[in-house]
């Protein structure tokens, strides 16, 4: 029988894990996105070097499984003498990973900014910092609104593989309920509507923000 | 390090095999049945087809692999749907796929131009061979690289699946790992595999869609 009961009884404990699922993803968002216009920088500069780091950085964090990554950091590093607590490994990866997938949309979204902005801005003097700043970032940022929030929502689901390394957040939570409770279908049915809630309120967020910009 | 190779080297080898096989099956089941939800609600009606196949797609989008894997494999049993993990593994793969596949190919089937399909109409084509030999084709040409996108990213879904037990190259490499104490060289050899096989599936994607264009290139 399906026990609505132990849904009630149990969600309290989720929501707390649910603040982990949010710190990682606000987290990883943050260091995604600074370090993924840094990225999307070097992936447009002049320089064949830094083009090509940029281009291997992006192909190896695409192509290798998040879950990898996140074994690479938590068992890899120690072992090169570098030995970084649980949650610091699961945001620095997560962030890493997202840089990876963000710096490809905002060179999109870069790319879709009219040449004659970039002319003009250092024509009149600008520095290139002042350039990216001020002219560039700005509008990547709007124009890829609505593929960054797409991310954004990768990201919360992509908090769910931390689990490997140990974090209690709202996956690992659900997995040591279950288990105890033996209600499995009850406890990763309301895991799985925790998730859908937080997306939804992303995705809801993510148009509002849209049709502000849009002027 | 050979010794572990000599030792490892079957299981890592029927790992490799098992990661392409549920990819293969999972990825094949979700152009399926992508297609055919698809093909219910641009046709069906809207109300009692429609509306479902949205909210589905809303649930599976909206929420980790992760969990609807633990939903369906532990949580399966008590509607009465017992399966083994690998069957799990690839039906959760599948269910994955199919809705992201579906909204690839509605936006791939909004984006053929409405005078072609009214031509076809007008000729007299019944609605199948409009579909078949009309929609898809067109419909390829805007959709292939988004298809094949996706069919990347379940790559990398299929690693969640060592979190049910099936015994692909994930679940492989983590027994070694437990069984030696010895990380280094298994990561790498998970993480080169990976970027080996997306490498390969990109190209192999990147020449099926000039493929698909080939006509629009030889125009131009």
């Amino acid at each position: 029988m399906f026990s609505f009961q132990t849904i009630v009884e149990n969600l309290p404990t989720l929501l707390g894990a649910a603040r982990y699922t949010l710190l990682i993803s606000v987290l990883g968002c943050a260091q995604g996105l600074i370090l993924g216009a840094l990225l999307c920088a070097a992936a447009l500069s002049k320089r064949t070097a830094l083009r090509r780091a940029a281009g291997l950085y992006v192909s190896f964090f695409r192509g290798v499984p998040l879950l990898i990554q996140l074994l690479v950091a938590y068992y890899l590093l120690p072992v090169v003498g570098i030995n970084v607590p649980p949650l610091a490994a699961a945001v620095l990866t997560v962030g890493l990973c997202a840089a990876a997938y963000l710096s490809e949309v905002l060179r999109g979204s870069i790319n879709a900014i009219p040449k004659g902005q970039a002319e003009a801005a250092l024509a009149i003097g600008m520095t290139p910092r002042d350039l990216w700043v001020r002219v560039l970032l700005p509008q990547a940022l709007k124009i890829g609104l609505p593929a960054i929030v797409n991310e954004l929502i990768l990201l919360v689901k992509a908090s769910s593989l931390v689990t490997v390394v140990g974090i209690v957040e709202i996956t690992r939570m659900s997995q040591s309920i279950a288990s105890s409770t033996y209600r499995y279908l009850e406890i990763y049915l309301a895991a799985a509507f925790l998730y859908l809630a937080i997306n939804l309120v992303i995705a809801a967020a993510g148009r509002l923000l849209e049709r502000r910009l849009t002027v | 390090m050979l010794e572990m190779l000599h030792r490892y080297g079957p299981d890592l080898l029927t790992g490799f095999g098992l990661t392409l096989l549920t990819w293969m099956l999972g990825t094949a089941g979700g152009l399926v049945l992508g297609f055919l939800l698809e093909m219910a609600r641009r046709f069906g009606p809207r109300f009692w087809v429609g509306w479902p196949i949205r909210a589905y797609v809303e649930f599976i989008r909206g929420t980790p692999f992760l969990v609807q894997l633990f939903v369906l494999y532990y949580g399966g049993p008590l509607i009465g749907l017992r399966l083994d993990a690998l069957p799990a593994g690839v039906l959760g793969l599948s269910l994955y796929g199919a809705a992201y596949f579906t909204e690839i190919l509605r936006a791939g089937f909004d984006a053929v131009p409405k005078g072609q399909i009214e031509a076809a109409r007008a000729i007299g084509l019944p609605g199948r061979t409009i579909v078949w030999r009309i929609m898809l084709p067109v419909m390829m040409v805007s959709a292939l690289p988004a298809l094949v996108n996706f069919a990347i990213i379940l790559t990398k879904e299929t690693v969640i699946l060592s979190m049910i037990t099936v015994p692909e190259i994930m679940f492989q490499t983590q027994t070694m790992m437990s069984e030696t104490f010895e990380f280094v060289l298994p990561i790498l050899i998970l993480a080169l595999f990976f970027w080996g096989f997306v490498e390969v599936i990109s190209r192999f994607g990147r020449r099926l869609e000039r493929r698909f264009t080939h006509y629009l290139l030889e125009e131009s």
